[in-house]
């Protein structure tokens, strides 16, 4: 809250910039217009382009390279990935959501150090933490040692390389990215609404449903996008924790732009998985009708 | 009334278990790797004793390249990972700094597009932004090395400062500015003296974070890097696609604990803002 809301504004911010505003505004607008939208346009004018045998590309326009993309097998990896980062997306937030909230609603002073402890693996390299996870779920790793241990199985799991595997690393890598913007909407949350829910009557379940989940939506829609988004076209976790067995869609664009050999292609994968970003950012933050 | 209260804290109860068990679950792998750096066995996960020596052998290949005796592609990774992670932060905090200001001082119809494409680096796939400036580049005839891989890294980080700094001056008192300049500062005075000052924590933890990042980026990186800008966190990929290695335990235990230093400094820094 500022000091000032409310109060007509004096101050110069609603000044519109002059020519001196624009030639101090011109190297972040450059900046973004060179890197951000160029590259952007760049890409779909390769993914109408075609390549000859040995990989050059090849300026012409057809649709090809987006018709081979909604060729069964590669549909089916896009499917694929959309799946697994759908499964992602859930369990992040099941998992998180309750996590989230309890961090919020804590006492002010322990809540910063519980936010710490989310802070931590959020901006530890996902990198390190699924090569954890190797670790791990190796046969002779960890867990299955203390499995045997416990009796709980008789031989070692193979769970490294498996789809299992893929989901873990996912989920252990994007479950801060889920808890973080939960956690800073149910902080924003007025504990006067959860408690009139609870006085009228409401039963947790009904509170939830009808109070907190609307009230935190903001949250759990950053999150969800924050976590589905970058799963879909994830190429390195997927590879560490499949091992090769296990394709994505991530996996055959950067395969496209390393072995393959087809720009073109590859493009045109990549601006498909851009439509699918921004269809799904769409979706998600547009202005729900039922909130009033 | 009593019962409902139990109930709640019952409630409470659960809640506080489950985020307990959900702590472990985040924390045992990384406690894990770090336990496995001091492991004496040469098979990375088969406990075998105590055992620094796996640091020591990491600090004598870090001597030998920096001595010139003997080149570690490892060591040079890491040198590489943090020069470019420097530069990064000083152009990142630069323009992202800047930028906050001028979208706080101006208004103007094309202000919120702009908001908006600021936000799109933060948010794009990663392999999105990886292939398309790789076209980018090629397109340009810019060859791959250490200029495509900072450009790129400033492209995702500055936005971070950038939010940082906003979300600062949102809360800043109009009156500090103005009473700077009724006693007199020119405009220039008035930022350089006071508003910069009053940005710092943002600036910093920013910059931080903008650190932080590039350190530990892969994904565009492994599209935007050339022969001779190899960095640390792609070389770990690499050796991690062909399997465990005490070495590799050892430098995610050396990065873990970086890590954890950044964000504790970028968050007490933060925390310096209330």
């Amino acid at each position: 809250m500022t000091p000032t809301a409310g109060l007509p504004d004096t101050r110069g911010a609603e000044r519109a910039p002059g020519l001196r505003g624009w030639l101090l505004m011109a190297p972040l607008l450059a900046w973004l217009g060179a890197f951000v939208i160029a590259p952007t346009l760049i890409m779909l004018v390769y993914s109408f382009c075609d390549r000859d045998e040995l990989g050059q590309v090849v300026f012409t326009f057809s649709w090809s390279n987006y018709t081979r993309v909604f060729d069964p097998t590669y549909l089916k990896i896009l499917l694929k990935s959309v799946y697994y980062a759908a499964i992602t997306t859930a369990i992040c937030l099941v998992v998180g959501y309750p996590v989230a909230y309890w961090v919020g609603r804590a006492p002010e002073r322990v809540r910063n150090k519980l936010l710490a402890l989310i802070m931590i693996p959020f901006w530890t390299s996902f990198l390190i933490r699924t090569y954890a996870w190797m670790t791990i779920l190796k046969s002779e790793g960890p867990l299955n040692s203390l499995l045997l241990y416990l009796g709980m199985i008789s031989t070692p799991l193979d769970i490294l390389y498996t789809p299992t595997a893929v989901v873990i690393g996912l989920v252990y890598s994007y479950l801060p990215f889920m808890i973080l913007p939960i956690y800073g909407s149910v902080e924003k949350l007025d504990n006067a609404l959860v408690e009139a829910a609870f006085d009228l009557g409401a039963g947790p379940v009904r509170a939830f449903a009808s109070v907190i989940a609307p009230l935190t939506r903001p949250g759990i829609v950053a999150g969800v996008m924050l976590v589905f988004i970058p799963a879909i076209g994830m190429f390195a976790i997927t590879d560490l924790m499949g091992g090769a067995r296990v394709p994505m869609i991530g996996n055959v664009i950067q395969n496209q732009f390393g072995q393959a050999r087809d720009w073109p292609f590859g493009a045109a994968l990549g601006m498909t998985v851009l439509l699918l970003f921004a269809a799904t950012f769409w979706l998600t933050t547009k202005k729900d009708p039922s909130a009033t | 009334m009593a019962r409902k209260l139990s109930g709640m804290r019952l409630l409470n109860l659960l809640l506080g278990g489950w985020s307990g068990l959900v702590f472990l679950f985040l924390y045992i792998p990384i406690v894990l790797l770090i336990v496995y750096s001091f492991n004496a066995s040469k098979m990375a996960i088969v406990w075998e004793g105590f055992s620094f020596k796996w640091y020591t052998a990491l600090g004598r290949e870090a001597l030998d390249h920096v001595s010139g005796t003997k080149r570690s592609p490892l060591v040079e990774s890491a040198i590489n990972s943090v020069t470019i992670a420097s530069i990064v932060t000083v152009f990142s905090v630069i323009l992202g700094t800047a930028g906050a200001w001028l979208l706080y001082r101006y208004k103007f119809p094309a202000l919120r597009s702009i908001t908006t494409l600021v936000y799109i680096p933060m948010i794009i796939p990663e392999i999105i932004m990886g292939i398309s400036l790789l076209i980018f580049f090629k397109a340009m005839s810019l060859t791959l090395g250490f200029t495509t891989v900072i450009i790129s890294h400033i492209t995702f980080c500055f936005p971070f400062v950038l939010i940082a700094v906003q979300a600062r001056l949102a809360g800043v008192d109009p009156a500090l500015e103005e009473a700077a300049m009724d006693l007199g500062a020119t405009p220039m005075k008035a930022l350089f003296l006071v508003m910069v000052p009053y940005m710092m924590p943002a600036i910093i933890s920013g910059g931080l974070m903008a650190f932080t990042l590039s350190l530990d980026e892969v994904i565009v990186t492994y599209f935007t890097r050339g022969p001779t800008s190899e960095t640390l966190p792609l070389r770990v990929y690499g050796l991690a696609k062909v399997g465990l290695s005490p070495i590799l335990n050892t430098i995610s235990a050396v990065f873990i604990v970086v890590t954890v230093a950044l964000t504790v400094a970028a968050e007490s820094v933060k925390g310096l803002n209330k």
